[in-house]
């Protein structure tokens, strides 16, 4: 009689069942942080807009208006009612994605949030993109080469890359490359010829011009989105290649490597399907939250290059105290950080068999 | 060698990063000729409605948009001269003007110009009673008497009725300012919801009939005018004016120099200079009636001494910041009415004399001077201004602590009245000298619950005797006596008031040379593109 075969099958069914209340319990955790991490961000941007010392009506109504006109405002704004009331309401419309208005740009803050997010995404993904695979082979070989002249180099270009501030960095190489070598396009998205050219859909001008063949303008677009994320990707890399080297150093002195070595394998084998291989699960987490850090839009590269992304948004919305854009904005940026950090774990999980 | 093919993979990663590529990109040079392309801070914006916009960007912005009964000449702003308005006469009770409206004349919609169009706009502005609708309250027209007081008296007349006979001119220099601006009626009412007389839609669209349409508004980017096929006057030359958001000085100089937009509206003193010596580039400018002044607290008992007044308004060295912070930026004005305004006073009595300073304080029993706070927006020339006082006051002993804020912060306590020394800019909102007098020379109510929040107020100075007199000087219809009484009001306030007018500011643009005929006024609002060209 064959007691294997049931047994074997009741195993199975258990471990699915097993995986698959691991997964759904994966998701509840996941869900729950979201919820939290998204409800304190409310609680806590909500209080610093009330806290802070800018009267929110004034940019409604501007320095001229009547008393009358300000109170009227004042009371259609709600903030004539108490803080704890404010917030309910304002926590009741945010659940069911209502963010109410901005003040300054006068559409719905979803909207808003829906043309100036995109921006951002295409800028920090290709500098994410950039800073990556420059970053990586330059950690590696910067580990390979350890305590050599070209080790110090690259830590110096990196060391550069995180002292030197954005904002001059951004002007001088908007002067070398686009005024005085004209490789690439000025400031902003697009030149003004290429303008209305390209129906939004996604919102990331580089796919949309892609999808909707217009070749002209993807190049117009990537020759003005090049240098900012050139300029960003040097900081990601900065990280990136210090990240990687550190880590790859790490790898290169555990026991395995030793033996592949004495196995006869050649050094790139051993550094890029070995070392690197190991260093890549750290290193997915670094270059991922680097990732999340570039999402939250860098306001000095926004306002250097005048492009039109979710940074510069919330930090004129703050300056003006037009709370439901700042609120909205915060919950987005606050939302991808924690998706990207879940995502962050699952490529863990999945690459790493260890933490299965 | 082994690590070779590192170094192959390495190479080959960098090329697949696309910076090859994108160094090959294709670059455009040089705007359209039919286009012109401005780059501007113009994150100010939050409507495009006449009866709500308020802010330097949208004033210009309807004043080459929308058409209002009148206008004044630009050279002599005492000449005013009828735009949708052909004539008009004043009652014998001084507190009627009726309007005749010109016939034949459209809106960009192509529907016609009548006087129900021009009754509706100004009746709509008192009714939406958004921040500009003081303009026209200030009539005795409220939302209770607006359809009596502003009504088409036939398909070409309107009357606009006052509840007393103030200065022709007031009334008239009012009906310029941009509330005032005619409004298609057919067309907004087409869009009106509950009741809202179309403003959740006129916020971001437009209906006027002035040389451009307003054909885009991107918040935070770009506003885009078109030249309107329908304009009665003479077409603008452009097809296409273009206001581009770049908020940083430096990029906006760096895009001028490329011929990437033809004039830079926000370049600081030392871009300035640099420009004009491209010959490709030159530099216009423009006196506005806006005045950069010193706000002193009266509630501080220190401030508060006349002495203590005195002796500040001597310990500003203005010839030096003129010379340098404001170079090109402002000329030096001590009196509350900017140069160019009726009756005022040009003359700048205050020069920099830290010994007579030192002998006021030591009068009003601060002979080794005292400490203060000044409120500070942190943005050029202002924080550049209080820095040099803060280095002036010091000679007098006057130790001047700076609070640096943003622009909303820093208001937000000077309107509660908790500052010491406040710095700020103080623009007129229409041609006449009233619009200055009242705030800088009148204080009503000074209760720290008053609704008129003017200047005088904002400082908590009493106005006994002034506030009477700026009351007056709009009831007087004779400009030479009215100019007589402001010079009166001026120099009254310099010497009590608890203001240290600094300067008149001056706009400056720096233009690429091939663009002819833009304009800029002494308002913001008549900084025109309407003639401009470009070869």
């Amino acid at each position: 009689m064959n007691l294997e075969a049931p047994a074997a099958d009741h195993d199975r069914t258990r471990r699915g069942a097993r995986a698959a209340l691991g997964l759904a319990g994966g998701l509840a955790d996941f869900l729950l942080t979201l919820a939290i991490t998204l409800f304190g961000l409310l609680v806590v941007t909500f209080v610093i807009g009330r806290v802070v010392p800018i009267d929110p009506v004034l940019a409604v109504v501007g320095d001229r208006a009547s008393g009358a006109v300000y109170d009227r405002v004042r009371a259609e704004m709600g903030l004539d009612l108490p803080l704890i009331e404010q917030f309910r309401i304002y926590f009741m419309k945010a659940i069911t994605g209502d963010f109410g208005r901005s003040v300054l740009t006068t559409n719905p803050v979803i909207e808003d949030i829906r043309r100036y997010f995109p921006a951002t995404i295409e800028l920090a993904t290709l500098g994410t993109l950039i800073g990556t695979l420059i970053g990586v082979p330059l950690g590696v070989f910067a580990a390979v080469r350890s305590g050599t002249l070209m080790d110090q180099i690259v830590r110096i270009v990196g060391l550069v890359g995180y002292s030197v501030p954005i904002f001059w960095l951004g002007l001088m190489a908007l002067l070398l490359f686009y005024a005085h070598l004209g490789w690439v396009g000025g400031p902003g998205r697009l030149d003004i010829a290429y303008d209305y050219l390209v129906t939004p859909t996604t919102g990331l001008l580089l796919v949309d011009s892609l999808m909707q063949g217009q070749m002209d303008v993807f190049w117009n677009a990537f020759s003005h989105i090049i240098l900012p994320a050139a300029l960003l990707g040097y900081f990601s890399l900065a990280y990136i290649s210090r990240m990687t080297r550190a880590l790859v150093l790490n790898e290169l002195a555990q026991e395995y490597v030793v033996t592949a070595r004495i196995k006869g394998l050649s050094e790139a084998r051993v550094v890029w399907r070995h070392a690197l291989r190991n260093a890549a699960v750290p290193l997915l987490t670094v270059i991922v939250l680097s990732y999340a850090t570039l999402l939250e839009g860098s306001v000095l590269t926004e306002t250097v290059f005048a492009w039109p992304g979710i940074g510069s948004y919330i930090t004129s919305s703050l300056q003006n105290a037009d709370m439901n854009a700042v609120l909205g904005g915060t919950l987005i940026v606050g939302a991808a950080f924690v998706t990207l950090n879940l995502l962050s774990d699952l490529l863990y999980r999945l690459l790493d068999p260890r933490t299965r | 060698m082994r690590f070779s093919a590192f170094r192959n993979r390495a190479a080959a990663a960098l090329v697949a990063a696309g910076l090859v590529a994108a160094l090959a990109g294709p670059v455009l040079a040089a705007t359209p000729k039919d286009t012109l392309v401005q780059a501007w801070q113009i994150d100010d914006i939050i409507s495009l409605d006449p009866a709500e916009l308020f802010e330097f960007s949208t004033s210009e912005i309807a004043g080459n948009t929308y058409e209002r009964l009148i206008g004044y000449d630009l050279q002599d702003v005492s000449k005013i001269f009828g735009v949708v308005a052909e004539s008009w006469t004043v009652s014998d009770d001084g507190k009627t003007i009726a309007f005749k409206i010109r016939e034949g004349r459209k809106f960009a919609s192509g529907n016609p110009i009548t006087a129900e169009d021009v009754a509706f706009s100004l009746q709509r502005a008192v009714l939406l009673d958004k921040s500009p609708a003081f303009i026209l309250n200030q009539f005795g027209i409220t939302k209770d008497n607006v359809k009596d007081a502003i009504k088409a008296t036939g398909e070409y007349t309107v009357d606009f009725t006052m509840d007393r006979p103030y200065a022709p001119s007031f009334a008239l220099y009012a009906l310029t300012s941009s509330v005032a601006s005619i409004v298609d009626k057919k067309l907004v009412l087409e869009h009106e919801a509950d009741g809202d007389l179309g403003y959740g839609w006129l916020k971001t669209h437009y209906a006027g009939s002035g040389p451009f349409a307003i054909r885009d508004w991107r918040a935070n980017e770009v506003v885009v005018l078109e030249r309107n096929p329908n304009y009665s006057g003479t077409p603008a030359p452009l097809a296409r004016v273009i206001y581009r958001h770049l908020p940083e000085q430096a990029t906006q100089r760096i895009l001028l120099e490329m011929g990437d937009i033809d004039i830079a509206r926000n370049l600081g003193p030392e871009d300035i200079d640099a420009v004009a010596k491209n010959p490709e580039i030159r530099i216009q400018s423009s006196p506005k009636g806006t005045l950069y002044y010193l706000g002193l607290n009266q509630k501080n008992p220190i401030l508060a001494k006349p002495e203590v007044r005195q002796a500040l308004k001597y310990l500003v060295d203005y010839g030096a910041i003129g010379d340098t912070i404001m170079n090109h930026l402002g000329a030096v004005h001590q009196a509350f009415l900017p140069k160019g305004f009726l009756g005022a006073v040009n003359d700048t009595p205050f020069t920099f004399d830290p010994e007579k300073a030192k002998a006021l304080l030591a009068k009003a029993g601060y002979p080794d001077g005292f400490t203060v706070t000044m409120d500070v927006r942190s943005t050029q020339p202002v924080t550049g201004i209080a820095e040099a006082i803060q280095a002036n006051f010091a000679k007098g002993g006057v130790k001047v602590e700076i609070i640096p804020g943003d622009g909303k912060q820093t208001l937000t306590k000077y309107r509660s009245r908790t500052h010491d020394i406040y710095i700020g800019d103080w623009g007129a909102d229409y041609q006449d000298p009233h619009s200055n007098a009242q705030t800088f020379a009148s204080n009503p109510n000074n209760a720290d619950n008053a609704t008129a929040k003017t200047l005088a107020w904002r400082n908590a100075w009493e106005t006994p005797k002034l506030g009477p007199e700026v009351e007056a000087a709009i009831l007087e219809r004779d400009p030479q006596k009215r100019a007589a009484l402001y010079e009166a009001m001026q120099r009254e306030v310099m010497e009590t008031g608890p203001f240290v007018i600094l300067f008149q500011r001056t706009e400056v643009a720096a233009l690429r040379n091939n663009v002819k005929d833009f304009v800029m006024g002494p308002s913001f609002d008549n900084n025109l593109v309407t003639g401009a060209s470009k070869e």
